[in-house]
């Protein structure tokens, strides 16, 4: 049986049930790397450009731990995931970037993920990506339908408030992991790009230690993406960045809706979209609602203390602020 | 209306030309200092790229001379460049200051929003005129261009020590003097007579380097700590593709007529970098090939800090430098003013390509010292 690996990083936290699905349904065998470890970040770090961001050195460790257990790896290029829509150029060059940084590399699958002038090259890329496990045209479409099908019911999932958190760290286990969305207490939104809010090595557990305080957690997934796209439309010149309107967007939809008791961005350290995006999202909040904002930085110096005392100081924060009912935010 | 523009190396006198022709009033900012810098950073983001410090401090600068309009070139990423226009005005809005700022690119709302755009700078609406006023900017930009690669051949083989500094210098600072596009370029023509006339030395046979990099860092010499002039007093001479013509005949014209754009250096960084990053990593990674090609010494690949497309081809550079033996040495750039550092960096490189070509003469074939 043919062996795919597939590295646990970037656009995987998105598209893990769509991937997964396909492959297995051809009659590959799929190897994922482990979950991000320590080993992980620093063979990356070793490997990649000391500029490049944390997400994108995760992945060259994830490629690297692959090395030796497969017979091809999955590595796409992104170039945009929706309409008129774009990817963040790291992110749409890695592929590149792995190629030429590490020497010694099993076949890539190198699909091209270009939805930018219409979703029907989704189709085109599966085929692409299936014509290396298989010749029959026919099983690779059976098998891009099942798969979109299962994907498409996550997704589904995940906006009626089941958080996939910890996203399938768990080995084995493909469940989803259901956590309420609008806890009694407090509800925090999480922005960021997937793979810093599902990816818990890189974001120290934020999830789960929100969690143990008891605060519910509202993800970008949880919004509708249409919606999002239709606030955006306030801005003079739309977003041109896949996660730009996403958050943007997903930012005016939650203070037009409420019920939230704080916004939390986590962002990596040199994240050219974010510099922009982040800053749209806090001027919007700071200008148009009450709700408090924290940023967090990640990059690979994992010190947790710090950001433990930065989150327990923000979690502390918006509870007095509920108890003392003044609604003056500390952090102002 | 008072239009000012962003400093990008010798663009000044381009858009100079373009708004003389108009007949529309205008004022130049002052040019790029660490004061610039301060006031740009004081109103954005630490995470903000350098080039967008530097468009707020010369629009401050230019709004104390009492500009009221920022024309600026655009795009539609995913380079960050392509938000500039709606960060600048975020950013104007914040600082409380009466700024228009006009992104001169094809927007989401079709050719009819750039053409009244375009009427508000020029004042006409007649589309020969201003298609004519557009050409004789273009063709001011693609002297400017010759006149610079006259003088960075012209600084490596240089008898007297900072003369061609001196007449370039000059260039720049008189022309600010010189009106529309006419006399701008009859005024380039006379510089380049000058320069030319410059004794030289003909037996010289200097080092070569090209530099290659992120358009802004590599056009604008305070980006760059004057780099050029810098490798060209050394006796280096330096050789760069990415133009301010380049980019106004690819990325506007071109662009905005659909015409295709593909040049060698782009074909050449197929092999390495296949799909689109934006920015000007194709032209890094393609120019660096092309250098090695010619037989260049070295190659100085520059960057602002935080410049995804560049992170690209910064890792992608060293797949460049084996398969070619050319060495490339990469220099970051942000908000700190050491320019100490950066000199001495520059230094090492050329002490070590020069070692490097003495030993290829001497029959021997190694990449670099320390390798």
């Amino acid at each position: 049986m043919v062996k795919v690996g597939i590295p646990r990083g970037l656009y995987y936290y998105k598209f893990s049930t769509l991937w997964e699905n396909f492959f297995t349904e051809l009659g590959a065998e799929i190897v994922i790397s482990e979950k991000t470890n320590k080993n992980i970040i620093l063979e990356g770090t070793n490997h990649c450009v000391s500029e490049a961001c944390l997400p994108i050195k995760a992945y060259f460790g994830h490629v690297l731990n692959l090395l030796g257990k497969a017979d091809f790896i999955f590595l796409p290029r992104f170039t945009s995931i929706s309409r008129k829509q774009y990817i963040c150029p790291e992110v749409a060059g890695v592929q590149d970037m792995i190629r030429n940084s590490i020497k010694v590399m099993p076949r890539i699958i190198d699909t091209e993920i270009n939805l930018r002038k219409s979703e029907k090259n989704s189709w085109l890329a599966a085929l692409y990506t299936g014509e290396f496990i298989t010749g029959d045209k026919q099983k690779i479409r059976t098998a891009y339908k099942n798969a979109l099908d299962k994907y498409r019911n996550e997704r589904q999932v995940m906006k009626s408030g089941v958080l996939t958190d910890e996203f399938k760290q768990e080995a084995g286990t493909m469940s989803l992991r259901v956590i309420q969305k609008r806890s009694t207490t407090l509800t925090v939104a999480v922005l960021g790009h997937c793979y810093t809010v599902y990816d818990s090595f890189i974001n120290m557990e934020l999830i789960g230690k929100l969690k143990e305080y008891g605060i519910g957690v509202v993800t970008l997934d949880m919004l509708d993406y249409q919606e999002s796209k239709d606030r955006c439309s306030e801005l003079d010149k739309m977003l041109f960045w896949d996660y730009g309107t996403r958050a943007y967007g997903g930012t005016v939809q939650l203070i037009e809706n409420g019920g939230i008791d704080g916004v939390i961005a986590i962002t990596s350290f040199g994240c050219g979209v974010d510099s922009f995006v982040i800053e749209l999202v806090e001027k919007k909040l700071r200008a148009e609602s009450d709700i408090p904002f924290m940023k967090l930085v990640l990059d690979e110096h994992s010190a947790e203390a710090g950001f433990c005392t930065r989150l327990e100081a923000f979690v502390d924060m918006i509870v007095r602020r509920g108890i003392h009912e003044d609604n003056i935010s500390s952090y102002r | 209306m008072k239009i000012t523009f962003p400093h990008i190396g010798n663009t000044y006198i381009v858009a100079k030309a373009f708004l003389d022709d108009f007949g529309s009033e205008y004022t130049i900012p002052p040019f790029n200092t660490n004061k610039t810098l301060e006031l740009g950073s004081k109103y954005t983001a630490e995470s903000h790229c350098l080039p967008f410090k530097l468009f707020v401090g010369n629009l401050l600068q230019a709004h104390e001379l009492g500009a009221d309009t920022m024309l600026i070139t655009g795009g539609c990423g995913p380079c960050k460049l392509g938000y500039f226009g709606e960060m600048l005005k975020k950013t104007v809005s914040e600082i409380g200051i009466e700024m228009e700022i006009i992104t001169l690119e094809v927007p989401e709302q079709g050719l009819k929003e750039l053409a009244a755009r375009i009427k508000k700078v020029s004042g006409t609406s007649n589309y020969l005129n201003v298609a004519k006023v557009v050409n004789s900017a273009k063709n001011v930009a693609i002297q400017l261009d010759s006149l610079e690669r006259l003088s960075r051949i012209k600084r490596a083989r240089q008898l007297e020590p900072r003369s061609v500094d001196k007449i370039y210098g000059s260039f720049q600072r008189e022309v600010l003097e010189v009106k529309g596009s006419k006399e701008i370029l009859k005024f380039i023509r006379q510089t380049e007579r000058k320069l030319k006339k410059l004794p030289q030395n003909e037996k010289a046979r200097p080092l070569k380097v090209g530099i290659v990099g992120e358009i802004y860092t590599t056009i604008e010499p305070y980006a760059n700590f004057q780099l050029e002039r810098l490798l060209g007093n050394m006796g280096v001479e330096v050789t760069r593709q990415v133009t301010v013509s380049g980019w106004i005949i690819d990325d506007m014209l071109k662009k905005a007529l659909r015409l295709p754009l593909e040049g060698e250096d782009v074909r050449e960084a197929r092999a390495y970098l296949s799909g689109m990053v934006g920015g000007h990593a194709h032209h890094t990674i393609g120019n660096t090939v092309v250098h090695a090609k010619d037989g260049f010494d070295g190659v100085i690949h520059l960057y602002p800090l935080g410049c995804m497309p560049e992170i690209v081809s910064q890792s992608i550079l060293p797949a460049v430098e084996e398969n070619y033996q050319i060495p490339v040495m990469t220099v970051i750039r942000d908000e700190m003013t050491g320019e100490a550092g950066f000199n001495t960096r520059v230094e090492a490189f050329v002490d070590l390509i020069r070692k490097r070509r003495e030993e290829q003469l001497n029959g021997q074939n190694k990449m670099l010292y320390g390798y």
